[in-house]
């Protein structure tokens, strides 16, 4: 909402001397928020008078423009008396008319000094002045055409202008829309300087005519969308007529721009009152006009040129031939106001906000009318507004104001009953009972005191959003002023601090960070496309993603099911900034589709039920936490102790073991086949114990996949569910047992098929030893013509020790021997 | 060697004689004073401590002398050995201590050479910032709430006094799930997180929601369809909005530095009534709105000159979404706030451009290291 000082304080006497950033930072704490102040005239200095055009030469140029070289008469502004010799560009004026003229030696907005000079072969001393050299708003290209009465020759164009009157643009919260007027921005000026003495003058305080006989009939079928309609009609009006200067200056200060003077008229009493105003062309409609909810299949060409199906839920006013407009939101073709109409018919009538709301919605309609209207208009001034209308046609459009309907009434409204100290104790703040109850009257409430510690309020017709004792606290709290809200600390009990889930995740986050990982934050959204890059199977799990509505991009509707491909991206954005590697890692949330149906809506007057809060929880897709990580490039730099090492896909495998093992988590490997990653080179990790659920993967990536997301070839990656690891996180770590016995060591080397995993080997090793095993590790791994082609030989390094006792060569070489012979057994291992 | 002789005289064994053995002794003595390092020392006591070195031959000798004689040239031979025994010894701790120098010496490296093999990894800020947060308000005895992002539309609206005709719903652009009469959404707002908690626990509650949330903006230097905003919700007898203040004063002290307070301004927010605005002073000018630099006194960059940083929303907990959350509001009162985790950061680290929050560069991530 922008209001010009001008228009404010023509309703409302500030203190002598009030400056525009004063005003607007008193009323920003009252709750209209400061968004801009314009202050046209900041940037213009020097002479800037008005100019009367004497005589216009078109002088054609080799260029193909034509110039006018012009006499001016600037009065005594130029110090002489003397026509001023000016150049001119612009053709939209004529010998006679007033125009603006800027003299040299001024300065317009841009640091654009103005001095006389040589052009097109004369000597320019000055420039007759645009709206847009002057930095003002307007959509003409031209130069300014000033009306006949502006004033004389030489005079200030400042003021002429408006250039003196600062405009301030508030930001109007929703339940504000009282302020999305001058009255009601006025209003909150006189309330913010009250202890000076500030009062307000209501431009809505007018009498009314009452209702006559010769008004045009009006039928309301739906009291509860349009409980009060004012009809009047003005006859003998002038389609020709101008609208006023200064009400089109107005309106351009408000970002309205001047159409014809009934369109004009209504949308400044719009601005001005709050209300918005629909002019019909009377002598278009036939017979009388009602309001009711449209009908199936009813249609409608509204102002736009858009025509409309109406739905059985919006609002029309209706004339004999059906519809004629959209109640309260946007009129019809048909009957608008034409440059032959002559008979006006005003309609100012009240509308049911929730209706606007849901048309507004349905037909995708954003007006100044609609705003006001979805949020609710004061019903008490509808028929002030309409006689403001009226006045205003018949003063500057001619013709007479004729026949009076008025049809319905103001609802009346329900009073407000409040604990008198509630305003004190939900603020907080130092105010007593008498100056709730004063500060309530001054934003207009009406009290009854019961004097039993409760206040019986009934809010003012403006405020239809103070329905809630609660909505009482924030008026007196506002007036008292929000800065003197005491500031105490609250003393909660004990609390139970981080959850250990909380915790777990931090240390995840450091453990990866710790192993040389950086963190990224990815948009979770893909696509096909994307699943296609990594090269998911058609009938990937992966690929059913919950879908959005209203995506941000149409390549990527649906809601991450897999961390990778902003891991991927991320790496390879990196790595295209001339990074020579990089290892990202990021936790988030995927969600898989729920398959439950409609999500319910309950009311809001009562808690759910345990039942219903179960329904509605389930319905809410699964949204685990995942962490990922994609290595790509170099992951050890090159240097004096050797080359670069680029990534493989034990980097991948080990990060996990590292974080398991940082978790206390025993994971079991095993090989899969799963993309994105190599077939051979995948690896599956598997909780240990009867459960045995997969909590991810890791490896080097398909290099299919590296070529599609721009990855060079064996970059690695991991994917694992969190949730399901930091679930198996044991509560506590018991403390080891450990024996000061001596180690006996027993290695082992065995040749087994290349097909059977180092992990199977050593499961197998692991049964046969026995308790008297006390670690087991794979040093050395052997392929080549002494195993012979299809094998390979594992060598094992055993560590043997007893809990009592020092053990002896032949219990060791038992226990190694039992080993080898279940692994032997189990893998088809020989031992060598 | 001689063989064993009951009667043999001594001074008629020339290994014995004083002069021989005195001569063995200090030509022993004479060769470890001379050893030049740790191997000439090791070859000079195999000369003369050795089983063929005179001193040991003339040991040996002694078994072949009369009783009566073998005490003297025992002594005189045991003396001597003694003498050369310690001799090398010292010796060998001073070859010892001089090898060790001379090896300390040789073994110099350059110590600035690169030892940076490994790269250096990170956590990301809006992480760590978000801990940060979290860490506060746990030391003030709150707690840590979490819930899902893809939302029910009843739990990211009407339980939050944000009807389907509230002229409100349109200031939060949706992301809706797929069919959008689904009652699914992308949450908005943690403020479901608040609602999820009231359902699920009786108060008091006093937590914290830190989380992801969405809407349709732009994507440009301020704005991202994805962003991160922490809430807070207390719930308990006799609550205001000065607990609020409170609350939010200690926030901005512990987060931006001692002295930093914030202030009030009306505003709206369906689920609270009053509502408010909270900015925070500038921690940059303190509210001075200009900085003094060596050009002189400038307008403060931080806060544009406003002295003041606009933070966050606030109020107190709307009754009705007590009501729909199963709080009883005759009872119970309480305050949510909210603010945005990136803003908050960017302009705390004076990050210019929210686009680098989520482009992954790790020449970014890595600056703020693994705790803010």
């Amino acid at each position: 909402m922008k209001a010009p000082v001008s228009w404010i304080t023509e309703h409302v006497d500030l203190p002598a001397g009030t400056t525009t950033e004063q005003l607007a930072a008193r009323l920003t704490a009252l709750g209209l928020k400061l968004e801009a102040v314009e202050s046209p005239g900041d940037q213009i200095t020097g002479p800037l008078v008005v100019g009367k055009v004497l005589s216009r030469e078109p002088e054609p140029q080799k260029n193909g423009k034509t110039i006018n070289w012009c006499a001016v008469d600037v009065g005594a502004a130029n110090g002489t008396g003397e026509p001023q010799g000016i150049v001119c560009g612009a053709h939209n004026f004529d010998v006679g008319d007033l125009v603006v003229v800027v003299l040299p030696g001024a300065v317009l907005p841009g640091d654009f000094a103005i001095s006389a000079r040589k052009t097109y072969g004369h000597v320019s001393a000055g420039m007759i002045c645009s709206a847009a050299e002057l930095g003002l708003s307007g959509d003409h290209d031209g130069i300014i055409v000033l009306p006949p009465d502006a004033g004389a020759p030489g005079d200030d164009a400042f003021d002429v202008l408006g250039l003196h009157d600062d405009v301030i643009e508030f930001e109007i919260n929703p339940d504000r829309a009282y302020a999305l007027s001058v009255r009601g921005v006025a209003r909150e000026a006189a309330l913010a300087y009250a202890a000076e003495g500030a009062t307000f003058r209501d431009p809505a305080d007018r009498d009314v005519p009452a209702p006559t006989d010769d008004g045009h009939p009006v039928e309301l079928h739906d009291t509860d969308g349009c409980p009060l309609f004012v009809a009047r009609l003005v006859e003998g009006f002038d389609p020709a007529a101008p609208t006023p200067d200064w009400m089109v200056r107005r309106l351009t200060q408000v970002g309205q721009r001047s159409i014809s003077l009934a369109v004009d008229v209504t949308n400044y009493v719009m601005f001005e009152l709050g209300r918005p105003i629909h002019a019909y062309d009377a002598d278009t409609l036939t017979g009388p006009v009602g309001v009711r909810r449209a009908r199936a299949g009813e249609r409608l060409t509204t102002l736009d040129g858009t025509e409309r199906t109406l739905s059985e839920q919006d609002l029309v006013v209706v004339d004999e031939s059906g519809p004629v407009g959209l109640g309260g939101v946007m009129g019809g073709e048909a009957t608008e106001i034409s440059a032959a109409t002559t008979r006006v018919l005003v309609e100012s009538a009240h509308w049911d906000p929730t209706s606007m709301f849901r048309t507004g919605k349905r037909h995708r309609i954003s007006s100044e009318a609609g705003k006001r209207n979805e949020r609710g208009v004061d019903p008490a001034i509808t028929e002030a507004a309409a006689d403001r209308v009226v006045e205003l046609l018949t003063t500057y459009g001619g013709g007479s104001a004729g026949g009076v309907t008025v049809a319905g009434s103001v609802p009346d409204r329900a009073p407000i009953t409040a604990a008198a100290d509630l305003a004190a104790r939900i603020s907080g703040m130092d105010v007593d009972h008498a100056t709730t109850v004063a500060h309530l009257e001054a934003v207009g409430c009406t009290v009854d005191d019961r004097g039993d510690g409760t206040l019986v309020v009934t809010p003012p017709s403006w405020r239809p959003d103070v329905t809630d004792p609660h909505d009482l606290v924030e008026e007196v709290a506002r007036v008292v002023g929000y800065e003197t809200v005491p500031s105490v600390l609250p003393t909660p009990d004990a609390g139970r601090g981080l959850t250990r889930d909380q915790q777990l995740r931090r240390r995840v986050g450091r453990t990866l960070a710790g192993a040389g990982c950086v963190e990224v934050v990815s948009f979770p959204f893909v696509g096909d496309a994307t699943f296609d890059q990594l090269g998911l199977p058609a009938d990937d799990e992966r690929r059913r993603t919950v879908r959005l509505a209203n995506p941000i991009s149409s390549e990527e509707p649906g809601y991450a099911t897999t961390l990778l491909p902003g891991l991927v991206k991320a790496a390879a954005r990196n790595l295209g900034r001339g990074a020579p590697g990089v290892a990202l890692f990021e936790t988030g949330t995927v969600a898989f589709p729920a398959d439950a149906g409609p999500a319910p809506i309950y009311g809001v007057d009562r808690r759910p039920t345990p039942e219903e809060l179960t329904a509605l929880l389930t319905a809410v897709p699964r949204q685990p936490l995942h962490l990922g990580a994609v290595l790509a490039g170099e992951q050890e730099r090159p240097g004096w102790w050797g080359p670069a090492r680029a990534a493989a896909w034990s980097d991948a495998v080990a990060l996990v073991h590292r974080l398991a093992d940082e978790l206390g988590v025993p994971l079991e490997v095993r090989s899969d086949v799963r993309a994105p990653w190599h077939p051979g080179r995948c690896a599956a990790f598997v909780l240990a114990g009867p459960a045995g659920r997969v909590v991810g993967h890791a490896g080097e990536l398909h290099p299919r996949a590296c070529r599609a997301t721009g990855l060079p070839e064996r970059s690695a990656a991991l994917e694992l569910d969190l949730d399901a690891l930091l679930a198996a996180v044991p509560a506590t770590a018991p403390a080891p047992v450990f024996s000061s016995f001596p180690l006996a060591k027993e290695d082992v080397a065995l040749v087994v098929d290349a097909g059977t995993t180092t992990a199977e080997v050593e499961a197998a090793l692991r049964d046969g030893a026995g308790e008297l095993l006390e670690s087991i590790r794979l040093f050395d791994v052997y392929t080549g013509e002494q195993v012979g082609a299809g094998s390979r030989s594992l060598a094992f390094a055993l560590r043997f020790r007893a809990p009592d006792r020092t053990l002896t060569e032949q219990e060791t070489g038992a226990a190694r021997d039992a080993a080898v012979a279940v692994a032997a057994e189990r893998c088809g291992a020989v031992q060598r | 060697m001689s063989g064993p002789n009951t009667d043999y005289d001594p001074v008629e064994v020339d290994a014995l004689k004083p002069e021989e053995v005195e001569a063995a002794r200090d030509a022993a003595l004479a060769a470890i004073a001379q050893a030049a390092d740790l191997a000439d020392l090791k070859q000079v006591r195999t000369a003369h401590t050795g089983d063929r070195s005179p001193l040991a031959l003339a040991n040996r000798e002694i078994g072949a002398l009369p009783p009566q004689a073998r005490k003297e040239a025992g002594q005189r031979v045991g003396q001597a050995r003694g003498a050369v025994g310690k001799a090398l010894a010292e010796r060998q701790v001073v070859l010892e201590a001089e090898h060790e120098e001379r090896m300390l010496v040789e073994e110099t490296v350059d110590v600035t050479l690169p030892t940076d093999r490994l790269p250096r990894g990170a956590r990301h800020p809006l992480t760590t910032g978000a801990e940060h947060i979290a860490d506060i308000f746990v030391a003030m005895g709150w707690e840590v709430a979490e819930g899902p992002v893809i939302e029910a539309e009843w739990l990211n609206f009407d339980a939050l006094n944000l009807g389907p005709d509230h002229p409100a719903r349109t200031m939060q652009d949706t992301f809706w799930t797929d069919p959008e009469d689904h009652g699914l959404v992308l949450r908005t707002h943690t403020s479901p997180v608040q609602a999820r908690t009231m359902l699920t626990r009786t108060p008091p509650i006093y937590v914290v929601c830190p989380g992801r949330v969405f809407r349709t903006d732009e994507y440009d230097a301020t704005h991202s369809p994805v962003f991160h905003q922490v809430e807070g919700l207390a719930i308990d007898e006799g609550i205001s909005m000065a607990h609020l203040k409170g609350t939010l004063d200690h926030f901005a002290a512990a987060m931006f530095g001692e002295g930093i307070s914030t202030r009030f301004r009306p505003s709206f927010f369906p689920f609270t009534e009053p509502s408010a605005e909270v900015d925070l002073v500038c921690f940059v000018c303190r509210g001075a709105q200009v900085v003094t630099t060596a050009d002189g006194v400038e307008t403060c960059r931080t806060c544009r000159g406003e002295g003041w940083i606009e933070w966050g929303g606030c109020g107190v907990v709307n009754p009705r979404v007590l009501t729909a959350c199963g709080v009883d509001s005759e009872r119970y009162s309480g305050f949510a706030f909210g603010m945005g985790i990136d803003r908050t950061l960017m302009f705390r680290h004076g990050i210019e451009d929210m686009r680098e929050l989520f482009e992954g560069d790790v020449r970014f991530t890595t600056a703020f290291g693994t705790e803010l």
